[in-house]
């Protein structure tokens, strides 16, 4: 496993065939093969995806704080027809939260996050020319654009988009007669993750071929990148857990369109008994589960990598405990495959079956904490060089330990049953799961832009944009708790229905200003993001002193990545701060990180690997 | 029209950001030591300082979040078995807030002490293992006694038995957008039941062939003697809905195609809760704020809210359609004898069906 199985003279020779090929716009920025574009491209259909998204977000949280209003802003972006004289109807608000969820989950922290980084950065981290398969990566990206399509499609349909949850439960998912759109609306949702789910396939094989057959010389397993380490784990689970969701919903599609009973039985609707017979939805959400756990981790495993390398770097210190690091990287990955139970508590299924998953979900709170405990001493001490990505990245621990901490909450079956589909699990997990990886994509972003785009990004707006969004997020989602454990049910168009919850209004509408602030703030990222493209000052080679080795490629890497020779690696990659035998400087006198590709050097003390 | 003012508004806004932040970069290009779009030592400061006030902040958050909203909580639980959840409940959470605490705090104190700054060599720790095996065994053991103690009583309250003389059954009965219950009558035992059945008034589909059934009772209110066990049996007609009783700390998902199950004692009636001070600060502060709305409704010529009294509810708590916001139903808890009355005058499935 050890010896990087890569023909160096081959591979040489095929990088110089690639440079003879005349290249169209077509074949260099659409149809490309190249990882680097297609990890921008990933990036800039993730960053449109989560324009629509928050967009979302934003409305219905306007028609929670002020319910049934009239809003310029429901007429302007949802028409005549879902939000007449601009209110918005209950219908509008059930789309809006599944579409929000559905695309926030799959298209932005899935796909825009481990798309963007692990095409980005695989390759350049661990020393290969491309993708182990250029042409099968290529495919991926334009199965997913496809995908996009077709979910933003469903939201121009007669009957609206898909209007049950994102965990598009049937029966109501699946009976058009339940539901406005569970009709076409419901169809496209199916369609389209069926897309998705073959790029994420093709995506993840990709990855994990890549990681373990085309590492260059010396780049042993435990020398690579912690970030590296994240995205090959991330798509081992996704290859384990995807086809199970598409297994899902296929049978669920059969149910919608052609019939059959895989999750229907005994059905009253609209004054018809229907003729499904024996089916169970029961069973769906143990496959839809089975995939949806190891999707949180899909989700923020990247995002974890990310920021293990972003905090080691410009901590100037080595990552504390790397072994421990990699260890609960993957006991998380194993974990996360045995606890799907643990979001049916309540399903109906036997109680028993909720003890087990109650303890295997505690379990997976040793590894996060490992994780938490292991950044937070990673700082300590450290020579904290404070840029937006390294911000992000500290925001992205405080926000795991939030979110994190209430599992043990609403992992607890006995826990469970009162908090169950409140607010409080809203918060637990967009803090947890959302937030936390937002702000690591956003790390990752501000860390590799140079590398990306050749230029750097504005600094103060970073700055005023991080700021903004940690305030804001914690605005949203520390509040939220609270509303959860009055009781209050998620996915409520207005909760004005029970007197009873009236005295949350206050609440309601504090969170809901913060969550405009936050919204309306990403627009300075946005400007940031595309001006820094054209007018930003231009990036020097290695501008964070780091020591990785995409840091020693030219400042924009060609096809090939490296114009000679592919770099050897002798050490790992956290050599930050590291002094010479006697202590009376750094090893490479007056450079405070040794890059991977430095031989060690003689007064060096025993290495760390 | 308005849309479009605001976008104008937010992008002169940006504009307006933006030049700022370039005439603050131009004023101090000069004195700066790395290259643009790197941070220096003097970015390091501010920002370690602004990492300062913001954990600040981000306590004071917390402590006004609990100071202003634990009232959201609701009352002591109206059933037994929620008083053992809510005893879990505070024990976690206090060891949450304990770890939450230390955690939050070091972090931001360690942004801001460790900032960069010329000169200060990071200490090269790359590893420690007793420490990590310190903070890996120990989450180990604390968890450990929250599980076993959360599984104990998870069993209490999730494992029971009908054939127990003293439980009484209660079918909850769920459809698109509205809850009914069946009491299974003198013989505590509910009549057959299925889709096929529903017809006219018969809305439940009871089989009428069964004997068991000419005594249940059909309500569309929840009326439930205190201090008796009640065992729901759950049905649902169409979608998955899901029963829950925010104020019995009680839930279960009702599932068309199968029959699910939840049992908890009520323990404080109505009229005491509505007695409680809680409840009384509750309702006062809540009318309050409807009279205010009140107001605001006849200003502009429309209908008033009416006062507003506790009542006990049932929610859906499982997105169930278009009306799933206002799927509830109203509990009634009352002394046994009260309850007793109340049945006795309710008609019974056999008495429906022969006068239909």
């Amino acid at each position: 496993m050890s010896a990087p199985a890569i023909n160096l003279s081959a591979q040489q020779h095929e990088h110089n065939a690639h440079e003879e090929h005349h290249q169209t716009f077509v074949t260099k920025y659409i149809f490309s093969t190249d990882h680097k574009i297609i990890g921008k491209q990933y990036l800039i259909t993730g960053i449109v995806m989560a324009c629509i998204g928050i967009l979302m977000s934003v409305l219905f949280r306007i028609q929670i704080a002020w319910p049934e209003q009239s809003q310029a802003i429901f007429s302007f972006f949802l028409g005549e027809k879902w939000a007449p004289d601009g209110v918005m109807t209950p219908d509008a608000y059930l789309g809006l939260v599944t579409m929000h969820g559905t695309i926030m989950v799959f298209f932005v922290l899935t796909a825009g996050l481990s798309g963007t980084f692990s095409n980005s950065l695989i390759p350049l981290q661990i020393g290969a020319r491309d993708m182990a398969s250029g042409f099968i990566n290529m495919l991926s990206y334009w199965i997913f654009f496809i995908s996009c399509c077709i979910m933003l499609s469903s939201l121009f349909v007669q009957g609206g988009p898909a209007m049950g949850g994102w965990t598009v439960y049937p029966p109501l998912s699946a009976l058009p007669q339940a539901l406005s759109g569970s009709g076409t609306g419901m169809a496209l949702w199916i369609i389209a993750m069926a897309f998705f789910i073959a790029q994420s396939l093709l995506g993840s094989i990709n990855y994990i071929v890549t990681v373990l057959n085309h590492r260059t010389k010396g780049m042993t397993m435990t020398r690579l990148p912690l970030s590296v380490w994240s995205f090959f784990i991330a798509a081992i689970v996704s290859v384990l857990s995807f086809p199970v969701l598409l297994a899902a919903v296929l049978l669920l599609f059969m149910d919608h369109s052609f019939g059959t009973s895989f999750y229907l039985s005994d059905i009253f609707i609209q004054g018809e008994v229907l003729s499904n017979q024996g089916g169970s939805p029961v069973l769906f959400e143990h496959l839809f589960w089975f995939l949806g756990h190891p999707e949180v981790y899909i989700v923020v495993l990247p995002a974890m990598g990310i920021v293990s390398e972003v905090l080691a770097t410009h901590a100037r210190k080595p990552i504390f405990g790397y072994r421990a690091m990699v260890a609960s990287l993957l006991a998380i990955a194993f974990l996360s495959t045995i606890v799907w139970g643990h979001h049916m508590f309540v399903s109906g299924m036997n109680p028993f079956l909720g003890s087990v998953f109650t303890f295997t979900t505690l379990l997976i709170a040793i590894p996060s904490a490992v994780k938490a405990f292991n950044w937070t001493t990673t700082i300590w001490k450290g020579n904290l060089q404070l840029n937006a990505a390294m911000l992000f990245s500290i925001g992205m621990v405080s926000t795991f330990i939030s979110g994190g901490l209430t599992g043990l909450v609403v992992g607890d079956s006995t826990l469970d049953i009162q908090v169950h589909d409140t607010y409080f699990v809203i918060a637990h997990f967009h803090l947890v799961m959302g937030i936390s990886a937002a702000l690591g994509f956003f790390a990752g972003i501000y860390q590799w832009y140079p590398k990306m785009f050749g230029r750097m990004m504005n600094k103060t707006l970073s700055y005023i944009h991080f700021w903004v969004t940690i305030v804001g997020v914690y605005g949203v989602f520390f509040p939220m708790h609270f509303v959860g454990l009055a009781g209050l049910p998620r996915r409520y168009y207005t909760n004005t229905a029970f007197p009873y919850f009236d005295d949350l209004m206050d609440a309601n509408v504090m969170i809901t200003v913060f969550a405009i602030i936050t919204g309306v703030v990403q627009l300075l990222f946005l400007f940031n993001f595309f001006y820094s493209m054209i007018y930003g000052a231009k990036a020097t080679k290695n501008p964070w002193g780091s020591t990785t080795l995409e840091w020693t490629t030219p400042v924009l890497p060609g096809h090939g990545n490296w114009p000679g020779e592919i770099p050897t690696v002798y050490r790992w990659p956290y050599d930050y701060s590291k002094l010479n035998k006697d202590g009376t400087d750094y090893v490479i006198p007056g450079q405070d990180f040794i890059p991977q590709n430095v031989p060690i050097q003689e007064n060096e003390p025993e290495p760390a690997q | 029209m308005t849309a479009f003012l605001i976008l104008i508004i937010l992008g002169l806004l940006g504009v307006t950001v933006w030049q700022i932040a370039k005439i603050f970069q131009l004023s101090r290009k000069e004195e700066s030591q790395s290259p643009e779009g790197v941070n220096d030592d003097r970015d390091n400061k501010i920002q370690g300082w602004i990492m300062l006030i913001f954990g600040i902040f981000f306590f004071g958050l917390m402590i006004h979040n609990f100071w202003n909203y634990s009232s959201f909580y609701p009352p002591k639980s109206g059933s037994s078995e929620g008083v053992e959840i809510d005893r879990l409940f505070f024990t976690t959470i206090i060891l949450i807030m304990v770890v939450q605490v230390i955690m939050q705090a070091l972090i931001f104190y360690y942004g801001y002490k460790f900032h960069g700054r010329k000169g200060q060599i990071a200490k090269f720790f790359p590893e420690h293992e007793k420490l990590e095996f310190a903070w890996t065994i120990v989450p180990v053991i604390v968890l450990a006694a929250l599980i076993v103690y959360g599984l104990f009583t998870w069993s209490d309250i999730m494992n029971v038995s009908e054939d127990d003389e003293d439980v009484m059954v209660v079918e909850l009965y769920a459809y698109q957008f509205g809850w009914k219950a069946r009491y299974s009558g003198e013989d505590n035992t509910l009549g057959k039941a299925n889709v096929k059945f529903i017809e006219g008034i018969n809305s439940l589909g009871v089989d009428e062939s069964d004997p068991y059934a000419q005594d249940d009772i059909v309500t569309s209110e929840l009326h439930l003697p205190k201090g008796k066990k009640v065992l729901f049996k759950m049905r649902s007609q169409d979608v998955i809905h899901s029963a829950y009783f925010p104020l019995f700390r009680a839930q279960m998902n009702v599932v068309p195609g199968m029959i699910t199950q939840y049992a908890f004692t009520p323990s404080i009636t109505t009229e005491e809760m509505r007695k409680s001070q809680y409840m009384r600060k509750k309702v006062e502060k809540i009318n309050h704020l409807r009279k205010e709305r009140s107001e605001a409704l006849t200003a502009k010529g429309e209908e008033a809210l009416d006062d507003y009294n506790f009542d006990y509810f049932l929610l859906c708590n499982k997105v169930c359609g278009t009306s799933h916001y206002n799927m509830q139903m109203k509990i009634v808890v009352e002394e046994e004898d009260q309850f007793n009355e109340w049945l006795s005058n309710q008609e019974t499935f056999g008495e429906q069906m022969s006068k239909s």
